[in-house]
């Protein structure tokens, strides 16, 4: 019977992070996920799995240090919540530039500014979308439990290291904080050097032996040589958007309308549909598991058989636009959110929900 | 008088290139100091027999081309923040020497905070700090270590304190700081002043495998054409005005 513990999610990310072979945590302070580097550091993984866990001055240096270490081709990572996620797009436009694998955590709170430090899931767009400058995606997993925010480190690792690209938990205040059972797995042991260099010596600095040097960088001035590169990269997303999208559903089957919800907000959309289930209403549940890539096809495909979607996030209306766009009129697709910290329960959205019908 | 055949005799040869240079051409201006920097840096890597085991951190600015002139293992980092990525470096691969190549406008301006924590922490890493009081890259504008009333493409009429503030000792800073171990500013205008500085990069890069904390080699430089003067110029008015300001030698090792 494997081990199961009563954690928080941020806690669940610090041990998740051990468990799979991360090599490096880098991070800052900031509510509402300071348990992830709090837990490491009281955990001490140098002491057993030789991980290296720095707090650094800002989020801003935390991940170029993710840069460098990912440079190194080591499974390193960070964690911040929605303001210092902003100082760190500029780094993981470089990540994605260099075409380098990390994964950065977001314990999303409600902004803009300083906003607030209770839970929200305004940053849809920054990290869907792109966040810092130029055409990349980094790939999106939303977890909704503290299990998900255990397993998703590996899995993101795992996605990450396969594409080489930056993979971002995109998780939020509600997850972060509240505690759940979490099955631990078998500890994956780190790479050794031996791993790394016969996986990544290609590109990784690692030092030059037995080749010439490697250099990892992602500035050219060539307009012609940027083009083609910026081509490959749209490659690249269109094959992570072909075999990489993650999705659940919860009596969707026979659904005439569809709540289409991710992280906490799949929790609480659950629970929307059992009561209307019991009302005889035939409402079920999409979950987005991966944000990027989108479950366009599976969305697209319960088009036919339902009346109207539901887009249920803890923002104004961001991936909203996205339903929207695969759905491209055929049906209404309405939108229903609070803000700001509010977290909306089942009851209030049933109402709202019923006005949509 | 030798004939060819016998100059290219062995037993006759009086200089060789390092093998840690490639041969692409500089894109540098000639009188940059960059290049005898490169060249230096690349001769102590040699001299240590340290090429498979060093990484390098180049900045935004002239220099970010740096990877294009040693054969070792390059990143290229976001502008100033050479010192994170080092960090890291080291940290996870303690067997290698990692060190950052970075201007004055890198280092001393935009990236004033992750050099000092860097440093702060004693991170065992070398910092190789070109200070030409200028930004080269971008056309000549005020640098953090623009001298007061220097003229650049920002301050076309001097640069004023009330204006712009003072220009930063940043290399007197960073001496203050308990992780530094080494911290030393050279310069590289003449011969002796190029042994003395390849002096104290070997220094900086033999302290980073004995965990003394982080060395820190500033090399006032030249920038012939940020400053609008010929190389020979540049060379007098760096003695002239950047020494007084910029003293050389050595401000702390231990």
């Amino acid at each position: 019977m494997a081990e199961k513990i009563l954690m928080k999610g941020n806690e669940a990310i610090a041990y998740g992070a051990i468990d799979c072979g991360c090599d490096g945590y880098f991070g800052y302070p900031i509510t509402p996920q300071s348990e992830v580097m709090e837990t490491l550091m009281k955990v001490q993984p140098w002491e057993t799995t030789g991980m290296v866990v720095l707090q650094a001055e800002s989020e801003t240096a935390s991940i170029n240090m993710v840069y460098g270490g990912a440079c190194c081709g080591k499974k390193v990572m960070t964690s911040s919540s929605s303001p210092g996620i902003s100082l760190m797009c500029e780094g993981l436009s470089y990540i994605a530039g260099a075409e380098l694998p990390c994964v950065v955590v977001n314990v999303m709170r409600g902004g803009p500014g300083l906003g607030t430090i209770q839970p929200s899931q305004g940053d849809y767009f920054q990290t869907v979308k792109g966040g810092g400058h130029g055409d990349y995606h980094p790939i999106v997993l939303a977890p909704a439990s503290a299990q998900d925010m255990y397993d998703f480190v590996g899995e993101a690792f795992d996605l990450a290291f396969k594409y080489r690209n930056p993979a971002i938990i995109l998780g939020d205040g509600v997850i972060g904080q509240m505690m759940e059972k979490v099955e631990l797995r078998p500890a994956k042991p780190r790479r050794t050097e031996e791993e790394i260099r016969a996986l990544c010596d290609s590109w990784a600095t690692i030092g030059s032996k037995g080749r010439h040097g490697n250099t990892i960088t992602s500035l050219s001035l060539d307009p012609q040589v940027q083009e083609n590169f910026n081509i490959k990269l749209q490659k690249k997303y269109a094959e992570i958007e072909a075999n990489e999208v993650r999705f659940s559903t919860y009596m969707a089957e026979d659904a005439e309308y569809l709540i289409v919800a991710f992280g906490c907000m799949s929790r609480i959309g659950e629970k929307v549909v059992e009561l209307a289930r019991e009302e005889g209403i035939r409402l079920g549940l999409l979950r987005p598991i991966t944000l990027y890539p989108f479950p366009k096809k599976e969305i697209d495909s319960l088009v036919p058989q339902l009346k109207s979607i539901l887009s249920l996030e803890l923002n104004a209306g961001q991936m909203v636009e996205d339903i929207r766009l695969v759905v491209n009129g055929r049906i209404p697709v309405n939108f229903y959110g609070r803000q700001g910290g509010m977290i909306p329960d089942p009851e209030e959205i049933l109402e709202v929900f019923k006005k949509t019908m | 008088m030798m004939d060819i055949n016998e100059i290219i005799k062995p037993e006759n040869k009086v200089y060789g290139k390092t093998p840690v240079l490639k041969d692409n051409i500089l894109h540098y201006c000639p009188g940059c100091s960059h290049g005898v920097v490169h060249k230096i840096i690349a001769e102590v890597i040699e001299e240590m027999g340290i090429q498979d085991k060093t990484i390098g951190i180049s900045p935004v600015g002239c220099s970010v081309f740096a990877y294009n002139y040693l054969d070792i293992d390059w990143q290229q980092a976001a502008h100033g923040r050479a010192p994170a990525l080092a960090t890291a470096t080291k940290r996870l691969m303690p067997d290698k020497y990692v060190f950052t190549y970075q201007g004055d406008g890198d280092l001393a301006s935009i990236g004033t905070a992750e050099v000092m924590h860097a440093c702060n922490r004693g991170e065992n890493i070398v910092i190789i700090f070109i200070n030409n009081a200028i930004y080269g890259m971008t056309g000549g504008q005020m640098a953090p270590t623009t001298l007061l009333g220097q003229v650049t493409a920002t301050t076309p009429y001097g640069r004023k304190a009330e204006l712009n503030g003072y220009p930063l000792k940043i290399t007197e800073l960073i001496a203050q700081l308990e992780g530094t171990c080494y911290v030393t500013r050279q310069s590289v205008q003449n011969p002796a002043a190029v042994r003395k500085t390849k002096k104290a990069i070997r220094k900086a890069f033999e302290n980073s495998m004995m965990h003394k904390g982080t060395s820190f080699v500033e090399v006032v430089s030249t920038c012939n054409s940020g400053w609008k003067v010929t190389p020979v110029e540049a060379n007098k008015w760096m003695e002239e005005n950047m020494f007084p300001f910029y003293p050389l030698g050595d401000m702390k090792d231990r």
